[in-house]
């Protein structure tokens, strides 16, 4: 379903992880034009940490590149963010959206997939071994309307 | 950051935003300390967290395989209700004492 666009950003940074808490800072920048509630907000920062983490420790984790944020609003107060990686990509993405599921060993929950769909409304994720990965991430801004 | 020394029980206080990038120097700091000063309660406060992903959970349940293997208890305080939502995703909930 194609909805017109009413606001767009595009950002491409290196993915080191410093770059984590620039890209929660720039998505709440642009998601406050939408006028939503703390609530919201804080949601959607910590579904974009997620997706912009896993890029950083999973995607590159053999050799560095870029991690590219497409921001949309779209009619009806619908925020879209879509997080892409050129990295090593997702072989059995069922698997890898499994609460508690990571390959990243002790340091890391494996709870970065649940925490994104438990705070936004929709979330898809497009990947092919060697080429990168996709995460888009739908959020409903109601505001405080 | 701050750890301070109460009788048997070490407490970190952490402070500010919490991801991937800084979860690194707030584990390092604890961990030294917990190995240097052998407590037997370990005490993770978030009550300066401003910010936190799943990598609070990762902090946590670093420190809670670090502390039982030197004998020492983990307790969690000063999580907000959104945090402790992203905590109890983990099933952590089980393993760790959490005080208000």
């Amino acid at each position: 379903m194609n909805k017109t666009k009413r606001n767009t950003c595009r950002l491409v940074f290196p993915a080191k992880s410093v770059n984590e808490g620039f890209a929660r800072a720039a998505v709440a920048a642009f998601a406050a034009l939408a006028d939503p509630t703390v609530e919201e907000l804080a949601d959607l920062k910590t579904a974009v940490s997620e997706a912009v983490t896993n890029a950083v420790v999973h995607g590159y984790r053999d050799y560095p590149g870029d991690v590219t944020l497409d921001l949309a609003l779209l009619e009806g107060n619908l925020l879209r963010v879509k997080v892409r990686d050129k990295g090593v990509g997702i072989a059995d993405v069922k698997l890898a959206r499994q609460a508690l599921y990571t390959t990243a060993g002790d340091e890391r929950s494996g709870l970065g997939f649940t925490v994104m769909e438990s705070f936004c409304d929709k979330v898809k994720v497009a990947s092919r071994p060697g080429r990168g990965t996709t995460v888009t991430l739908e959020k409903q801004i109601r505001g405080r309307a | 950051m701050q750890i301070t020394r109460e009788q048997d029980a070490l407490t970190v206080f952490l402070t500010g935003e919490l991801d991937h990038h800084t979860a690194r120097a707030m584990r390092q700091a604890a961990d030294d300390a917990l190995r240097s000063q052998k407590p037997d309660v370990l005490r993770l406060d978030f009550s300066g967290v401003t910010f936190m992903d799943s990598s609070g959970v990762g902090l946590i349940m670093g420190r809670y395989k670090l502390a039982s293997s030197l004998g020492a208890a983990l307790t969690v305080r000063g999580l907000t209700k959104r945090d402790e939502r992203i905590v109890k995703m983990s099933g952590l909930a089980k393993l760790v004492r959490f005080e208000d």
